[in-house]
């Protein structure tokens, strides 16, 4: 009797492990499918023209996605400018006052920011900026993206920040260094790594969001270097082409999400290198 | 008999309610090496800290009382500028991790935004690192980084870095607490070669570093002064009964 | 005590001197990095109140009923949201029930059977980039991969072909949300202390009973918070599920109906709302979304906050 329900146990053992193998192992499938379509039905459409043409009407063939690259380009300039200061420095306040109402106010609200769907920052874009303006643009694009990449550089900002030891500010501040020189030429330099880390991590998070361009930038047939007009971008044109009845529109969306994936992952593998090569050690 | 260097008149210095320093006066000589001896917590890195104007940057921080530097009301100057004239050197060795051996030594006018010819840069480097005891090891490697160096180089990098703002008075808050024995023993070596040109005042909870590099000892006790006075009469012949406990280490 | 008087008067003369000794950059990087601060506060305030007051004309038109009503139809001008609060509950259920297995068992190995070998940081690697794949990519591989294969079995099972519908989007939705639960299942289940994992080992116990009986129960509340804050990922998923929910916007009937979710219909039917009513309905569901999302991460964050205090 005991042998038997020992024996039942472990053959319990044995298969719950391989359950759990199999399941777990089976999660990364979707991912080797998708890099695998992606993949292979991009390459097929990607070429020098593919990349330097802009879109071609439907029949014609030659269509490119020079537009959606430039798009994509500017709307993560506007965004940068604009998320990475204010970022950097309302991560900075936080890490130098620890406790304190307005920093615990200021921790919650971006926790807050952070979970809030991109197409609802999308609607507000809208009506902070499409509305005054009365056009879509490249401007009100990149500010909702500028709002999404916040709370990922302020929190790693803080945390960065937070990581570098006190004896280095005291160091600087016994040799008669004002405080405010303190910061950007002792402690943010030390921290740079885990900063420039964290602002990569959010290029690459909105470089492909789409939900918040769809009625900012809105998208554009055309190239457009003006801000403050609408623009294509990488992802709108995959969804743009995706959801169309044209197989050659099909192809190109192929094609520009292989090129965003690529961005995307890059970002990500550079973020990578930059916490090993760049990492102060105290 | 020359002015002393520092002189501290009835200094009081509280975290809020909690008093640490209780009515503390003594004198630092110049180029002497005077030592603050004491158990933990007796309040001698705080007297150190409001020297040089750092313990004010706790929030709650109160001090009272006078602190004369050279004469000068070390509380009625811009603190920024007092720092500038005192230097000191931490516990753990914390040299600027971005910058390399070089501009370690001359952060204090690099980051201030001091302008001054290459030449003359150079010249304080050699100086400060040769008073430190450092240049014949780093004299090739100046443009790297210097955590590379050991415990007690880098302790003695920071101590160039000190001596490179040519200060009146240089504070030493334990320097070799976190150093291994031979380090240790290398920059005890260096005190007593510096305090021929440098004042120094050295806070220790070692009494036999006290008795070996200082000529000058403050016994400090829960705040207040206990005694103070020549090293070799303080260690021979205290006058009072809790120094004489504390030196049989009755206690701390 | 004359020493605590005259320390009560430096106070004020110390207090003085911390701005005095700042001259002008000083102060100035002071106030940027207060205002930088304050900016947060006043961003997340103002997108809460911008949404409340864009949304006032249609709480003032519909009230409550707009929760209740099916009839979303702008031409006669009547927008209720209750197809959509089914359809986002639906998917994000669903999607989340779907994950459940695969996120456990990726918290359970990544967490316990192979916490530090080389296989299982490729598969950590491989989860986390799932976690940055865009989510239109998500749905263009979905419609174009996933739909025919549900339409097969669709026709198998003998419904209706669409292909689309809410099945779909949940597949698509589980799989999107699975690093997210099982990052944060793994972290705790790795922080269960060895004593009481070895306590049981040393009474006989397989590594399945330990698993069961020991490390699930201690972790109960940090896998329900990291599914909370999944499924709170899923309800505000987009781009995915617009692209393979079929985009019906009346009451699905069954699973494999086409739908809408909140965030579909917004991003939709956005840019055609011609009237301020019908622009400001969306705006409403757009509130609806955000109070959602905020309450399920704030219970979510809420329930890790308790746990690190207890652990």
């Amino acid at each position: 009797m005991q042998q038997d329900r020992f024996r039942f146990r472990l053959y319990k053992d044995r298969l719950f492990k391989a359950a759990v193998i199999l399941l777990s192992f089976s999660s990364a499938l979707p991912l080797l499918f998708i890099l695998f379509y992606i993949f292979k039905n991009g390459i097929a459409v990607i070429n020098w023209q593919f990349l330097t043409n802009l879109p071609k009407p439907v029949g014609e063939t030659g269509g490119g996605i020079s537009n959606a690259i430039v798009g994509t380009g500017m709307l993560l300039g506007v965004s940068c400018v604009l998320a990475i200061p204010l970022g950097i420095c309302a991560g900075i306040y936080l890490s130098e006052h620890k406790e304190g109402r307005l920093s615990y106010l200021v921790r919650l609200c971006v926790e807050i920011l952070q979970g809030i769907p991109s197409i609802v920052i999308g609607i507000i874009a809208y009506v902070w900026i499409v509305m005054p303006l009365r056009t879509f643009s490249a401007v009100s694009g990149g500010i909702a993206l500028a709002i999404m990449m916040l709370p990922v550089i302020v929190r790693s900002a803080e945390e960065t920040l937070k990581l570098i030891p006190e004896s280095l500010k005291e160091a600087s501040l016994a040799l008669g260094v004002p405080y405010y020189k303190t910061i950007l030429k002792v402690v943010l330099p030390a921290g740079l790594s885990g900063v420039v880390t964290g602002i990569i991590l959010s290029i690459a998070r909105v470089a492909g969001e789409t939900a918040p361009l769809l009625f900012t930038a809105f998208g554009n047939p055309f190239m457009n270097l003006n801000l403050f007009k609408p623009v294509n971008s990488l992802p709108l044109l995959v969804f743009n082409y995706a959801a169309s009845p044209y197989p050659e529109w099909h192809a190109l969306a192929w094609g520009a999400s292989l090129v965003l994936a690529v961005f995307v992952l890059a970002l990500n593998v550079f973020a990578k290198v930059i916490t090993r090569k760049w990492k102060v050690q105290f | 008999m020359e002015s002393p260097v520092l002189k501290v008149e009835n200094f009081c210095a509280a975290f809020g309610e909690h008093n640490v320093l209780k009515d503390i006066s003594l004198e630092v000589t110049r180029n002497k090496l005077t030592a603050m001896m004491g158990p933990s917590g007796c309040g001698k890195t705080t007297l150190v800290r409001c020297i040089n104007r750092m313990h004010e940057l706790v929030p709650n921080a109160t001090v009272s009382g006078k602190m004369l530097l050279q004469n000068e009301d070390l509380y009625a100057m811009n603190p920024i500028l007092a720092r500038r004239k005192i230097g000191m050197v931490f516990q753990r060795p914390n040299p600027f991790p971005t910058m390399n051996i070089y501009d370690n030594v001359i952060a204090g006018y690099k980051l201030n935004g001091i302008k001054m010819r290459k030449g003359d840069l150079d010249a304080i480097v050699e100086g400060s690192l040769r008073k430190a005891a450092l240049w014949a090891e780093v004299k090739d490697v100046l443009y790297r980084k210097g955590t590379f160096l050991s415990g007690g180089q880098q302790q003695r990098l920071c101590i160039a870095r000190a001596l490179a703002m040519k200060p009146e008075i240089i504070l030493l808050d334990e320097p070799t607490s976190a150093l291994d024995p031979k380090a240790t023993s290398h920059i005890e070596e260096l005190m007593i070669e510096l305090k021929e040109t440098v004042t120094i005042l050295l806070v220790t909870h070692n009494i036999a570093q006290a008795a070996r590099t200082s000529d000058f000892t403050a016994f400090i006790y829960l705040g207040e002064l206990v005694e103070f006075g020549p090293t070799q009469k303080l260690f021979t012949v205290p006058e009072d009964k809790r120094t004489e406990e504390y030196l049989t280490g009755k206690f701390g | 005590m004359a020493d605590v008087l005259n320390a009560a008067k430096h106070k004020e003369k110390t207090k003085q001197w911390q701005f005095d000794s700042f001259d002008t950059p000083e102060s100035i990087f002071r106030a940027i990095l207060y205002g930088s601060a304050l900016c947060m506060v006043l961003l997340l305030a103002g997108i809460f109140v911008t949404l409340v007051i864009e949304s006032f004309p249609a709480i003032k038109a519909f009230g409550l009923k707009f929760l209740l009503s099916k009839t979303w139809n702008p031409v006669t001008e009547e927008f209720g949201a209750l197809p959509f609060l089914i359809g986002t509950v639906i998917t994000s259920f669903m999607a989340l029930g779907i994950s459940l297995p695969f996120s456990l068992s990726l918290s359970v190995y990544l967490g316990e059977y192979a916490a530090e070998d080389f296989l299982s940081s490729m598969l950590r690697s491989a989860i986390e980039l799932l976690a940055g794949i865009p989510s239109v990519i998500y749905g263009f591989w979905g419609l174009f991969i996933m739909v025919p294969v549900v339409r097969y079995i669709e026709i198998k099972l003998g419904v209706t072909p669409y292909g689309v519908g809410m099945l779909t989007s949940s597949l698509i939705l589980a799989i999107m949300i699975i690093p997210y639960s099982a990052s944060l299942g793994r972290e705790v289940i790795r922080l269960v202390p060895t004593e009481l994992k070895e306590a049981a080992y040393s009474l006989g116990a397989t590594r399945f009973e330990v698993i069961r009986r020991v490390i699930l129960p201690y972790v109960v509340s940090g896998i329900t918070a990291g599914n909370i804050l999944a499924l709170g990922r899923a309800i505000g998923e987009t781009m995915a599920v617009t692209m393979v929910i079929g985009n019906s916007n009346f009451i699905p009937r069954s699973i494999f109906a086409p739908a809408n979710t909140m965030a579909s219909v917004i991003a939709n039917e956005f840019t055609e709302a011609t009237s301020t009513l019908y622009l400001s309905s969306l705006v409403e569901i757009g509130l609806l979304l955000f109070m959602v999302t905020l309450v399920i991460n704030i219970i979510g964050k809420q329930i890790i906050k308790k746990m690190s205090v207890q652990v």
